[in-house]
């Protein structure tokens, strides 16, 4: 049973991030593959509001360490992906090609404007993934 | 890092389509950039054509989108006024003479001596400075003046809603130029301010007087057109390298970008430099390789050839709304932030950034007084060194050097005992004046009759510490 999860360091997805492990503890053998997409439209303003290629890389790992400390409590083996691109498009193309059983996924991200001008991503998600998602409010 | 054939060939279908979006993307801030400046849209469109060309085979980002820029035309607003386009065409050559020279001595290795404090402020200052320069053709233009550059900006933030394939700002022109066309409102076009050039650009040398009169008025205008250029081509470079996971030659592109403003100055083009917008907007749309660059600059030159009598028609209100929307694009929103939860000392390099280059009209000297700054607190940061006494053993805590060595001494002025221990286990000592301050502190006591016994040199302080006993 391989399960994914989508976070970008939002509280909701935190949540989506723990119901996916308490899921995956119920299954044997399951593991739960984390997915983290930098948004290339952020990708300049987070590069200069960090020091370096090196802090950048930290801050974004700050993003998911809370999900994998949780996973590792909960004794399940996870895999960390960081993708880049456009989030929508890169969790439907990584979830269609690695064989995942069940997707995991926010219901909302973080920014209600930026919702309004880009669209959810998780709206989109849901119409192209070809496996079970879960949206998580 | 790929071999040529595959920085030029390796993506072909995508770089074609990327570069063809870039073309079209260039357009408006070609225009936009060249009213800066105050020059003929000629001026900057012939640059964006040239340095991306060029750029092309020199660069050392492949896939990075170069040409007239927004930070280059402020540099040159003065000069162009008061000495004139062909003053702008030398200073043009000599700043590539410049940026090559100091690709060569590896100028790139330094950017990593400037904070993101300074980028910040340098980024912002930016941003604010284009904004102003839409204000002349906005304020005082009647209400329909307001009421199209407003619908424009709608339209541009409202229009990836729904349509990405184009880049917005085009949609939202040639909407609202047709509006305005149709509805037959009176506004200022780009026909009004300047000509569209219906050649391709042609070699010429700049007409000026070869004296060191010329030199005199163009060298500052070169050097800072040489630092800014520098510092948003790199930035820029760096922004790509991490949102493509590939890595690139930055002192081969600070060669390129000279190599490239060289041939630019020669064929009647402002001094331009890497576009950080124009960049992402390749790289989101698949553009990878350095056909996507050479495609953008051939296709923007063929849009005007072909269209440039079409493209005088755009109303002025269109294009400054275009450019609020880059204008708000360049700033970084998140500085707010960063203001309340950065360290003290880094906002303040930040706001005094800002604060110079809006004083002084000038992104360079802003830039170099940031830096400078940010170099002073941090010697002030590291500089810290106290002493602890316990028992018969003073411990000093931080670095020796320089500009440590008088909290140093100071630590050991009214010490009356018969025989002390300090201990350098937390410290180092860096150079001569630390050496210096040590004696001078073992001496003193000694006067007053206390042995000193000094122990915990690492092993280099020790070396040093040696050199001079």
């Amino acid at each position: 049973m391989k399960i994914a999860v989508a976070v970008d360091g939002s509280e909701n997805a935190l949540r989506a991030a723990k119901y996916a492990i308490e899921l995956a503890v119920r299954f044997q053998k399951a593991q739960v593959a984390i997915i983290y997409v930098a948004d290339h439209n952020k990708t300049k303003d987070e590069y200069l509001l960090s020091q370096s290629a090196e802090s950048l890389t930290l801050k974004r790992e700050q993003k998911f360490k809370k999900v994998v400390d949780y996973a590792d409590e909960q004794q399940i083996k996870t895999t960390t992906i960081i993708l880049k691109g456009k989030p929508s498009d890169e969790i439907i193309r990584y979830v269609n090609e690695s064989n995942i059983d069940q997707l995991v996924i926010g219901s909302r991200g973080l920014n209600a404007f930026q919702e309004m001008l880009v669209g959810s991503v998780s709206h989109k998600v849901l119409k192209h993934a070809k496996c079970p998602v879960t949206l998580v409010k | 890092m790929l071999t040529m054939r595959e920085q030029w060939f390796g993506n072909v279908r995508a770089d074609i389509l990327a570069g063809i979006v870039v073309g079209l993307a260039l357009i408006p801030e070609a225009l936009a950039f060249a009213f800066i400046a105050g020059v003929d849209p000629r001026v900057a469109l012939y640059a964006s054509f040239t340095i991306s060309i060029v750029i092309a085979f020199v660069g050392g980002r492949p896939g990075m989108i170069s040409a007239a820029t927004g930070a280059m035309a402020l540099v040159v607003v003065s000069l162009v006024a008061e000495h004139g386009l062909h003053y702008l065409l030398a200073a043009t050559i000599l700043t590539g003479i410049i940026q090559f020279l100091l690709g060569i001595f590896g100028v790139a290795n330094l950017m990593r001596f400037i904070p993101n404090s300074v980028m910040l402020g340098f980024v912002n200052a930016l941003g604010i400075m284009i904004f102003l320069a839409q204000m002349p053709y906005l304020v005082g233009g009647g209400i329909l003046t307001y009421v199209f550059a407003i619908i424009t900006l709608i339209l541009v933030y409202v229009i990836p809603r729904f349509f990405t394939r184009v880049p917005a700002p085009l949609v939202a022109i040639v909407v609202m130029t047709v509006i305005a066309f149709l509805s037959g409102a009176h506004l200022q076009t780009i026909g009004d301010l300047g000509t569209m050039p219906a050649t391709l650009p042609v070699f010429l040398l700049p007409d000026i007087p070869l004296t060191f009169e010329t030199l005199k008025i163009i060298l500052p205008y070169s050097l800072a057109l040489a630092v800014v250029g520098l510092l948003e081509s790199l930035l820029t470079a760096q922004v790509l390298d991490d949102m493509t996971d590939t890595p690139s030659n930055k002192n081969k592109e600070a060669r390129g970008q000279g190599t490239a403003n060289f041939v630019n100055g020669f064929f009647g083009g402002m001094a331009g430099c890497a576009l950080i917008g124009q960049s992402i907007i390749n790289a989101k749309s698949g553009g990878r390789g350095r056909l996507s660059t050479f495609i953008a600059g051939a296709f923007l030159m063929f849009l005007i050839i072909v269209l440039g009598d079409l493209v005088v028609d755009i109303p002025m209100p269109v294009l400054v709304g275009v450019m609020i929307f880059v204008s708000a694009t360049t700033f970084n929103w998140g500085s707010f932030k960063f203001l309340k939860q950065a360290p003290k000392s880094e906002s303040i390099v930040m706001i005094v950034t800002v604060g110079i280059i809006l004083y002084t009209n000038n992104l360079a000297i802003g830039v170099i007084a940031g830096i400078i700054l940010s170099s002073l607190f941090f010697v002030a940061r590291i500089s810290k060194v106290t002493v602890v006494k316990k028992g018969g053993t003073y411990e000093v805590n931080g670095p020796l050097f320089f500009a440590s060595t008088t909290k140093f001494i100071e630590a050991f002025e009214h010490i009356h005992e018969e025989k002390i221990t300090i201990d350098f286990e937390n410290s180092h000592v860096w150079d001569e004046s630390a050496v210096g301050a040590i004696l001078k502190v073992k001496q003193k006591l000694e006067e007053r009759n206390c042995t000193v016994q000094i122990t915990g040199l690492n092993a280099s302080s020790e070396k040093l510490y040696e050199q001079f006993t």
